[in-house]
């Protein structure tokens, strides 16, 4: 298949554009394969490719039930960042991060990720320190990170609400400067597009109705269009994980469903160069290249498959957002819109093998799964390859919720909606 | 969403608090077991049920009082709400 | 020039005053009642914007909030209101709008040089370069930044201000029988039929002049509550839909009684939606040329504001309704020179519409090619038949200034879609329609599929939404999508109708796709060989149109969340303390003396409760009153040490677990009486704390005969604490005796002060001889001056939280910054507190394997080695080097200086922390200070450790 590069675009403009070929075969399902990954979004489908890339599995099928990308990789924030305070946590979204910034040479397709840098917000001198705390942790892990005080505040975000009166005037803020966005889709488009050049089958409205058991073991799904066997099946469905599971006889799992809201504005000429969070509460805002403000908050709070919120997070997350931009008082909502988010039981995530003989789980993303994607791609793969976890998620598994080893950035406990 | 407390009526969603899956919550196990399987899967595991999902709301935001609310969550409609104590 | 205003008609407009208004500086005039576009028109303005991408010069497309083109920015002294529809902007005088997405001008826009580019900046180029080198500077993600840079620039609309917003936005809270949404005449109808039957009704009209001065008397005359400018943008479960008014856009100065928009929340108990239908164009080459217009649009102008578009209009049609434009516009005075037709046989109606329009009917036909610089000035038609998208044969030329186009009507089912009513394709109609699932709404008129317009013609459009010939067909104007690029999404494989929005942005821009979406999906279906529904059709979701996001802020725009103040709250202003927020409340940091830092008031207000005796406000802790028979068994269930055995007037200090086994609160509770006891919570944890209780008491052990009442705001609370509190309190309190014997630690004993009744207890956060006195709360500023003189004498200091810390911190008494969430009761040495004698709720779990291990981090106490100032929020480390700090052991939670160890001290949890103790370590803060400082790891009871001091 062609190479995507500047050469190529003026070559078929030259042409009427009639000669590009699809991104990706529209495979058929084959009776059998090495690995079956369920669920063709970003995380199944850099499962695969990192499969057949880091492990030379090309023997992959990518089963989805609807559309490719339809699930949480296209209705996210697009926030990509590794700035977090755990141990368990940090080596891993950094593996992540680095994967980021090779990604588009890596897959030969443009995910336009944007390193324009997130800052976090402080507006208490508890919160500073919070954030010293971390900013701390991350440098002391070979992360990026630093402090940023008003005056450049200032200077950066001509919009915020530095000088005026203010509930929660801002003190500064924990930067991670090689944070950014990244083009959503593309990464779906991009992942699937590789892996589809390294062999993998991507079969896209071929929904799993069960799993076939051969005693114990996993060997197969059964699928809208047919029966497909493998020795290795890895289900990352993120939102759909109890439902799938429950046909493989796991009745409960340490996550729960809910749904967070997300918005964008209408297109504004550039007015925003970071992604900045408010430490007032809870509140995420970067602008897209395309000139819209991209911003989310909270989960509603009950579970939900809905992919629908309501009014209170509606009018929480706009509240924040004139309370840290004033000016954007006058500018417009122009679309709003709900993605499910397994929750775990801690806020951490679940890359693992099992629960049943066979079977490889990857799920529990919460709000964070897309920028994990490269390296929960690249961890899963692991996984599923070598039969045992990386060291990079070897924390990521069932068994931490009962021994008691859970890793909780919040402190929450076992109340998945306030992760 | 709003939400008909047998108490006070219906009232809207952000006077409430959600305290999660309400058939699980009752299936706390004895205190005196220590440790045990029953107990971990209490605590951490849940059935995250997609259509009817009884579960328990609070009336933070009136009378507080607990009820169970049958909801799908799927579509979030409301089909019952029943008082958990007198 | 080509728009212009006719000698008379138009409805809204009230020819006998001008109004003036300027666009980029530039002075036009109009009439009052005029829409901007309508002004525009009739000022002859052609060019009303440029595309997203290429640049392009865009006219007037619509008449209603359905316009792609026509985006202006409404500038206020200094505030921006970007993306405006000119056709929703109501003109004033003084009105002042900039043209957007354009340099230098709107007519001479040198982005335009895009279009040069055409064919490579097809859909989905982004993706496939500007990756750049993969070594030397511009390597990793750098070039595509670089390329962003400029991308970013050229793309985006309006621009926003910087300035605050100074409007004023309001939240109106309504309930009703039935919402009509819509003022046709089907809402009209609608609204009228519920009120009669005596309903509370509430009907919603988004623009300004659909319901005339005499319908909307004659809905209010039958006690409807009439919403103009107001759009129902949402609808959320259980019926509820949120709405924005418009109240004072249209007016030159916001009244200041006024909002600027007003936010409805509307519970409605049945939904009647009459939103109507938007026509939709066809697609062909040359479509966004300035002067193609909708058909029905050009109708709107001529009957509301008395405008026509052109003096050589032709129409293009697949339906009858273009005919009926034909004929109103040709009453009104205007020139018609054709209909071109994609049916071969048009009606006799139609035929006879024409005939009385002067115009000549190209049946078969279809237009191929649009001609003309700023403006449109002739049009190519070549037959097609209408089974077909693709025209043959020769083409002739029409010379014409506009084109009005008709390609049918879509339902406006955004609102039902919203709800999760998911659309179905109407093959007649052409279009998708909302099917009736779930109760509580009803869908009437055109946007039911209704099409009677009351002409008599038929509105079922041949299925020609498209014409397939090349040139630029533009389906989605804003966004610059065209025809040629869903078909490459298709050639590429992005073929489900959100993979083609995705790739392509189709509909993605500010109108949402108003227009665009089903000729959108017509061309992706031809290009399948698949009938339209096979494509399938986007969810809609909310805002139906954009809105304005302080309106839904509204009264929290500048008020965020409410400040909670104690009762003290004046008395700490006077005193000169410095307030800052902690957890919503406002709390005293230091009383700060003439000159003072806050590090020499919190060392000396620390110092004199060391030496002598010191005040502090503790109102904001949480406190639970617990009454009933069985309440002493909750709290020994909750709690972790024992309650049952605590005698009335004693107080305990407790620690409670979450179920999981971690450290949730810790706090005293007080017995007042047998059934009657006192809990105080952290100030966090007032809230989750009286739920928990709450919950397990519902939930789990409705058994227990037990009453909680949250009593935080009802108390208020001062802590007295140094060696001299008690003379203090001997000097003021009447009605008991404060002395070892009647009130010993953790004794309760009741009596007034300067004649407020008080419940004091003896206990101690500070580590000194200490009491808590509580009064009501209304009392809390007289006991507050009663106890600041009665403490002159002694020379009683008041305190503030950094203080409060210090003496917490050398005394090793944990807070939140400890109890974190993730710390056990052993982290914090708080073991001796777990009984073994009972369970309690996190007894179950607390002793699994990664609770108990023993390189968890632990509770420790830390000084300064070298006398340097600690930093919160530091990790220690094991290298002196800085430059080499190794891994984290563990960080600082607390800092402070100790006067009474005369040194920096901190508290902190470090991994095996026992194993620590007495031995060198570093406190590093690369991030903030840089600081790199030898510490020593001490035993977190860094003073008095044996507890006589608070036992005297």
């Amino acid at each position: 298949m062609a190479r995507y590069s500047s050469l190529a675009i003026l070559r078929n403009a030259l042409t009427g554009n009639r000669h590009w070929e699809p991104a990706w075969r529209k495979a058929n399902p084959k009776p059998g394969y090495d690995v079956i990954i369920v669920g063709g979004g970003g995380h199944g489908l850099a499962t695969a490719y990192y499969l057949a890339k880091e492990h030379g599995i090309t023997n992959v099928a990518v089963v989805e039930k609807g559309w490719l990308g339809s699930g949480n990789i296209g209705r996210n924030t697009t926030i990509v960042r590794s700035n977090y305070l755990l141990r368990a946590n940090t080596p891993f979204y950094e593996h992540s991060m680095k994967l980021w910034e090779g990604l588009s040479h890596e897959l030969n397709y443009n995910v336009m990720f944007s390193q324009r840098s997130i800052i976090n917000l402080f507006h208490t001198p508890a919160q500073e320190d919070d954030h010293a705390r971390r900013g701390n942790s991350m440098l002391l892990q070979g992360v990026d990170a630093r402090f940023v005080r008003p005056p450049e505040l200032k200077r950066r975000m001509p919009g915020l609400n530095v000088d005026g009166p203010s509930r929660f005037p801002v003190l500064g803020g924990l930067e991670q400067p090689r944070a950014g966005t990244a083009r959503h889709d593309a990464v779906a488009w991009g992942y699937a597009r590789a892996a589809d050049q390294r062999g993998v089958d991507i079969i896209e409205n071929c929904e799993v109705t069960g799993f076939i058991r051969d005693g114990d073991q996993i060997v197969g799904v059964d699928t809208s269009r047919g029966r497909i066997h493998a020795r290795k099946i890895g289900v990352a469905v993120a939102g759909s994980t109890s439902h799938v599971l429950k046909t493989a006889g796991i009745n409960a799992l340490p996550i729960e469903s809910h749904v967070l809201q997300a918005f964008v504005s209408e297109s504004l000429k550039p007015c925003l160069n970071c992604v900045v969070t408010f430490g007032g509460g809870h509140l995420y805002v970067s602008q897209s290249d395309k000139g819209s403000l991209v911003f989310g908050g909270d989960i509603d709070g009950y579970n939900s498959y809905a992919q629908r919120g309501n009014l209170p997070v509606v009018e929480d997350v706009m509240s924040e957002l004139v309370e840290l931009f004033p000016a954007f008082a006058k500018v417009r909502l122009l679309r709003s819109w709900g993605g499910i988010m397994d929750m775990s039981m801690d806020g951490s995530p679940i890359i693992t093998t099992g629960p049943l003989p066979g079977m490889y789980l990857n799920t529990g993303w919460c709000y964070g799964g897309f920028k994990a994607t490269p390296a929960s791609g690249w961890c899963f793969a692991h996984t599923i390859a070598k039969d045992e976890p990386h060291p990079f998620n070897s924390a990521y598994s069932l068994e931490r919720f009962y021994r008691g080893y859970v890793i909780d950035e919040k402190g929450q406990g076992a109340t998945p909606w306030k992760h | 969403m709003r939400i008909n407390c047998p108490h006070c009526g219906l009232r809207d969603l952000a006077e409430f608090t959600y305290h999660g899956d309400a058939e699980h919550a009752k299936k706390r196990p004895e205190p005196a077991l220590k440790n045990s399987g029953d107990w971990n899967s209490w605590v951490y595991d849940r059935s995250n049920i997609a259509g009817q999902h009884r579960e328990l709301w609070q009336h933070t935001g009136g009378c507080r009082s607990f009820m169970i609310v049958t909801r799908d969550t799927v579509s979030h409609v409301i089909n019952n709400i029943e008082k958990i104590s007198p | 020039m080509s728009g212009y205003r006719l000698s008379k008609d138009g409805s809204a407009v009230d020819r006998s005053e001008t109004i003036g208004f300027t666009v980029d500086g530039r002075q036009y005039f109009g009439f009052k009642g005029d829409s901007l576009a309508s002004a525009l028109m009739a000022n002859g303005v052609t060019i009303v914007g440029r595309s997203f991408k290429y640049h392009r010069p865009r006219g007037l497309f619509a008449a209603g909030n359905e316009e792609p083109n026509a985006l202006f920015t409404v500038v206020r002294s200094r505030s921006r209101e970007p993306n405006i529809r000119a056709t929703d902007i109501d003109i004033f005088e003084g009105l002042a709008v900039e043209s957007q997405n354009r340099w230098p001008s709107l007519n001479f826009d040198l982005m335009a040089v895009n279009q040069l580019a055409g064919k490579a900046l097809a859909a989905g180029f982004y993706y496939k370069t500007f990756m750049g080198p993969v070594i030397g500077p511009l390597k990793g993600t750098r070039f595509w930044m670089f390329c962003e840079h400029f991308i970013r620039r050229a793309a985006g609309l309006g621009r926003a201000g910087t300035q605050p917003d100074k409007s004023r936005y309001e939240r109106m809270n309504a309930f009703c029988d039935e919402l009509v949404v819509g003022g046709g005449a089907a809402g009209v109808a609608k609204a009228l039929a519920a009120a009669q039957t005596g309903k509370r009704v509430i009907l919603c009209e988004q623009s300004a002049n659909a319901l005339s001065e005499k319908r909307r008397e004659k809905l209010q005359n039958a006690g409807v509550v009439v919403l103009n400018r107001t759009t129902v943008w949402g609808w959320y479960d259980g019926n509820v839909l949120a709405a924005v008014e418009r109240v004072t856009d249209h007016t030159p100065r916001a009244n200041i009684d006024l909002p600027r928009h007003r936010y409805w929340i509307i519970r409605a108990d049945h939904v009647a939606l009459c939103t109507g239908a938007y026509e939709r164009p066809i697609v062909f080459p040359g479509n966004d040329r300035p002067g193609v217009m909708l058909a029905s649009a050009a109708a709107s102008y001529g009957e509301n504001y008395g405008c026509i578009p052109g003096r050589k209009i032709a129409l293009f049609t697949n339906n009858d309704s273009a005919y009926a434009v034909a004929a109103k516009l040709k009453k009104l005075g205007a020139h018609l020179v054709a209909v071109i037709d994609v049916r071969t046989q048009v009606g006799e109606k139609p035929e006879a519409l024409a005939a009385r329009a002067g115009t000549k009917i190209w049946a078969g036909h279809a237009v191929i090619k649009t001609d003309g610089n700023r403006r449109l000035r002739s049009v190519n038609v070549a037959r097609m038949h209408d089974k077909t998208n693709t025209p043959t044969g020769a083409s002739e030329q029409i010379a014409c200034d506009t084109l009005l186009v008709s390609g049918g009507w879509s339902p406006v089912v955004h609102l039902a879609s919203q709800k999760g009513a998911k659309p179905f394709w109407d093959e007649a109609l052409q279009a998708f329609r909302a099917p009736m699932v779930g109760g509580g709404w009803s869908i009437h008129g055109a946007a039911a599929g209704d099409m009677d317009f009351g002409d008599g013609l038929a509105k079922e459009p041949a299925p020609v939404l498209q014409v397939n010939h090349p040139g630029k067909a533009f389906v989605d104007f804003q966004h610059d999508v065209t025809a040629d690029d869903v078909r490459l999404a298709h050639r590429e494989g992005f073929m489900s109708v959100e993979q083609l929005k995705r790739y392509t942005t189709l509909g993605m821009a500010t109108d949402q796709g108003k227009t665009s979406n089903v000729p959108g999906l017509s061309i992706m279906a031809d290009a399948l060989g698949k009938p339209i529904p096979d494509v399938g059709t986007t969810r809609f979701r909310a805002p139906f149109t954009a809105v304005s996001i302080g309106s839904i802020a509204s009264e929290r725009f500048g008020d965020l969340l409410p400040e909670r103040l104690t009762p003290m709250h004046e008395n700490h202003v006077q005193l000169g303390a410095r307030m800052y927020e902690a957890g919503l409340w406002m709390r005293p940091e230091s009383y700060n003396q003439p000159g003072e830092t806050v590090e020499q008031a919190y060392v000396r207000e620390a110092r004199a409760v060391r030496t002598q005796v010191g005040m502090v406000d503790v109102s904001t802790l949480g406190k639970i009153d617990i009454q009933g028979p069985d309440c002493a068994e909750l709290l020994n269930r909750v709690y972790t040490n024992g309650f049952a055995k605590l005698p009335v007037g004693k107080a305990r200090y407790g620690l409670m677990l979450r179920e999981d086994g971690f450290a949730m609160d810790d706090g005293t509770t007080w017995r007042l009486g047998e059934n009657h006891f006192l809990m105080t919570t952290t100030t966090a944890n007032a809230g989750p704390v009286m739920q928990h209780l709450e919950k397990m008491l519902a939930v789990h052990w409705s058994d227990l005969r037990v009453h909680l009442t949250s009593v935080t705001d009802h108390w208020a609370g001062i802590a007295i604490a140094g060696p001299r509190s008690r003379d203090v309190l001997a000097s003021c309190v009447n009605g008991t005796a404060v002395d070892n014997g009647a009130l010993p630690f953790m004794g309760i004993v009741q009596g007034d002060i300067d004649g407020v009744p008080v419940m004091i207890c003896r206990l101690s956060f500070s580590g000194e001889l200490a009491f808590e006195v509580y009064c009501g709360a209304h009392h809390g500023e007289t006991m507050w001056d009663a106890l600041v003189k009665a403490g002159q004498p002694w020379g009683i200091t008041p305190y503030g939280l950094e203080a409060l810390g210090t003496l917490r911190i050398e005394k090793g008494h944990v807070t939140g910054a400890e109890i974190d969430g993730r710390t056990t009761a052993r982290d914090l040495h708080l073991n001796w507190m777990l009984s073994t004698k009972k369970p309690f709720v996190g007894s179950a779990m607390m002793d699994r394997e990664g609770l108990i291990d023993e390189n968890r981090w632990t509770l420790v106490g830390v000084k300064s080695i070298n006398g340097s100032k600690l930093q919160g929020g530091s990790h220690l480390v094991s290298s002196d080097n800085p430059a080499d700090p190794g891994r984290s052991l563990g960080h600082l939670t607390a800092v402070c200086y100790s006067s009474e160890m005369k040194n920096y001290i901190a508290l902190a949890l470090l991994e095996n922390g026992k194993s620590h103790i007495g031995k060198r370590l570093f406190t590093t803060d690369p991030v903030r200070t840089g600081s790199h400082l030898p510490v020593e790891i001490v035993s977190h009871h860094m003073i008095d450790p044996d507890g006589t001091r608070m036992h005297v």
